[in-house]
């Protein structure tokens, strides 16, 4: 089933129960692939009678595609049997690395931008691509450092890497926020600079604000907390530009009701609702 | 200038260990080195971990209070990053790392509770199974009863403790009253299992988990019942049986090796 221009949430199994009982209005439930990786229980259980109600897009933590090690083969075998068992619409995994050698270390770490790394990259998404029989969309990283020997801006390296191999792309918004307010880039630069053309869905979700040691701020992508005003502000002009397009609103920690999260998810339908449509196409319909 | 290898292979040895030095290079919006900037990887991926373990292990995290817990948890962490990305699996060494754990040395039991969460996270992901029913066994020619062997659940977990790990398991889950323990009280065996959509956990006899043992081992009945006997000469073993077939831990049985009897 494709993921329809709406919005969605990510889903937990806090909210498994009352989904089911209330079968609510949403466009689609996002999971992590590896939250799914056990061999049976009621994980499986609950996602296979919400996929029956639901599109499901199917989000990967783990693969580690900026690592400069191979990818670890049994875990794309894993992806390939859930993608086989579930039928995501999307699949997407992340611009980040986080194995290394035997140890996996639990968090999307940020990479240098070097011609190296793109090569790296982009044979690991041909890989990806190739295994699983399917296109794949990359996200954009959040970032709280940079690496002195990049030698290409954010957007430039993720437009390199999808033109090398027809990726899609998912375009984290609040991931734009975060890395540019912490490496003080332009976020609606950034969007400029994006090949929005590729872009298949959109991922919102809260940040905390801290500060570095030299007071400048620095926004910890943490996911536990509404969408900030700024975010949706970008939001606003991507789907300016971009027109209605599925939109995740992930909420991984300290969670709130499932009627809090699902208005935060309308939040977004009400943006897209009132995305005008470019002026030849109005003109289109009425001649 | 550094490859990508060796940039990744020093950045993970400094977010493991808080003592190295933050990696050259790594810099704010003004070019300059930020170590701030860099802890806050370090962090996410310890306190990430320790969380995982605190979900995974409520009992030993409200039996030993949460600044224990997060420094017991944070040490296992960094001496045990997890070796794959299916964080699921994480913490299976937690239990033994406890047993280790001088600190912890105060509550001898801490590891045994940690053994039943651990089972309970087990039995939770395990495969899904129908396991078989008493009628399902009567259908076995009694005359050969001894000689049968029998498939245990997939989700079927064996705890044994010393202590009274089971009780005090109980008294630290959601739910559960803390209250005075007689550690001397003897000790405390389980069975932990999902037969269907939830995971339940049972005490059983003495001689109940070497039986289940040699079950899961392979062995016919008879080989497990004197297994469980070498424990306690007071072992009934259809009394324990008749508990096992209850708690659903069987999901097939056969007379042969390798050949899986049709229950029905």
């Amino acid at each position: 089933m494709n993921i329809p221009p709406r919005a969605g949430v990510g889903l937990k199994p806090q909210h498994y129960r009352e989904i089911l009982e209330t079968v609510p209005d949403i466009g689609f439930f996002e999971v992590h692939a590896e939250n799914y990786m056990g061999a049976g229980g009621p994980p499986h259980r609950y996602l296979t009678a919400i996929r029956e109600l639901y599109p499901l897009s199917l989000h990967g933590v783990g693969l580690s595609i900026g690592a400069a090690r191979p990818l670890d083969r049994d875990h794309l075998r894993r992806l390939k049997d859930l993608i086989a068992r579930y039928e995501p619409g999307l699949f997407s995994e992340h611009l980040a690395w986080s194995s290394h050698g035997e140890a996996f270390l639990n968090d999307l770490l940020p990479m240098p931008y070097t011609k190296e790394t793109l090569q790296r990259v982009a044979s690991h998404i041909d890989e990806v691509q190739e295994t699983l029989g399917r296109q794949m969309l990359l996200e954009n990283p959040s970032t709280y450092i940079a690496f002195a020997e990049s030698t290409y801006a954010e957007p430039d390296f993720i437009a390199e890497v999808q033109r090398r191999t027809g990726c899609g792309l998912l375009l984290d918004v609040s991931n734009v926020h975060v890395a540019s307010t912490n490496q003080q880039w332009d976020p609606f630069a950034y969007v400029d600079a994006y090949p929005l053309g590729a872009v298949q869905e959109i991922h919102l979700a809260g940040f905390t604000p801290e500060t570095d040691e030299k007071q400048r701020p620095l926004l910890i992508d943490t996911h536990n907390r509404p969408v900030d005003p700024l975010v949706w502000q970008l939001y606003a002009y991507v789907i300016g530009k971009l027109g209605p397009s599925p939109t995740l609103i992930e909420w991984d920690a300290d969670l709130p009701s499932w009627g809090e999260l699902h208005a935060e998810a309308m939040r977004a339908e009400a943006h897209m609702e009132s995305y005008a449509p470019p002026q030849e196409v109005r003109l289109a319909g009425t001649g | 200038m550094q490859g990508l290898a060796e940039r990744q292979q020093d950045f993970a040895k400094a977010l493991l260990d808080a003592a190295r030095a933050t990696p050259p290079g790594l810099v704010g919006p003004d070019g300059l080195p930020s170590p701030r900037r860099f802890a806050v990887y370090r962090n996410n991926v310890v306190a990430g971990l320790i969380e995982t373990l605190k979900e995974n292990y409520p009992a030993v995290h409200r039996i030993v209070g949460d600044e224990f817990f997060r420094a017991m948890a944070g040490q296992f962490a960094i001496t045990h990053p997890p070796r794959s990305p299916i964080m699921l699996d994480y913490g299976a060494g937690f239990p033994e790392f406890i047993d280790g754990f001088e600190p912890a040395a105060t509550v001898p039991y801490l590891a045994d509770v940690a053994r039943i969460e651990r089972a309970w996270i087990e039995a939770y992901h395990a495969a899904d199974a129908e396991p078989l029913s008493a009628a399902d066994l009567l259908a076995i020619d009694q005359d050969r009863l001894a000689q049968v062997r029998l498939a245990l659940h997939p989700s079927l977990r064996v705890m044994q403790s010393r202590f009274p790990a089971l009780t005090i398991w109980r008294m630290n889950i959601a739910g559960g009253e803390p209250a005075y323990v007689d550690l001397d009280a003897g000790g405390e065996d389980a069975l932990i299992i999902r037969p269907g959509t939830e995971v339940r956990v049972h005490q059983i006899p003495m001689g109940a988990a070497a039986l289940v043992r040699s079950l899961g081992a392979g062995g016919p009945v008879v080989a497990a019942a004197i297994a469980a006997l070498e424990v306690t000469i007071h072992f009934d073993l259809s009394a324990t049986l008749a508990g096992l077939i209850e708690a659903g831990a069987f999901t097939g049985w056969s007379l042969e090796r390798d050949a899986e009897g049709d229950p029905s």
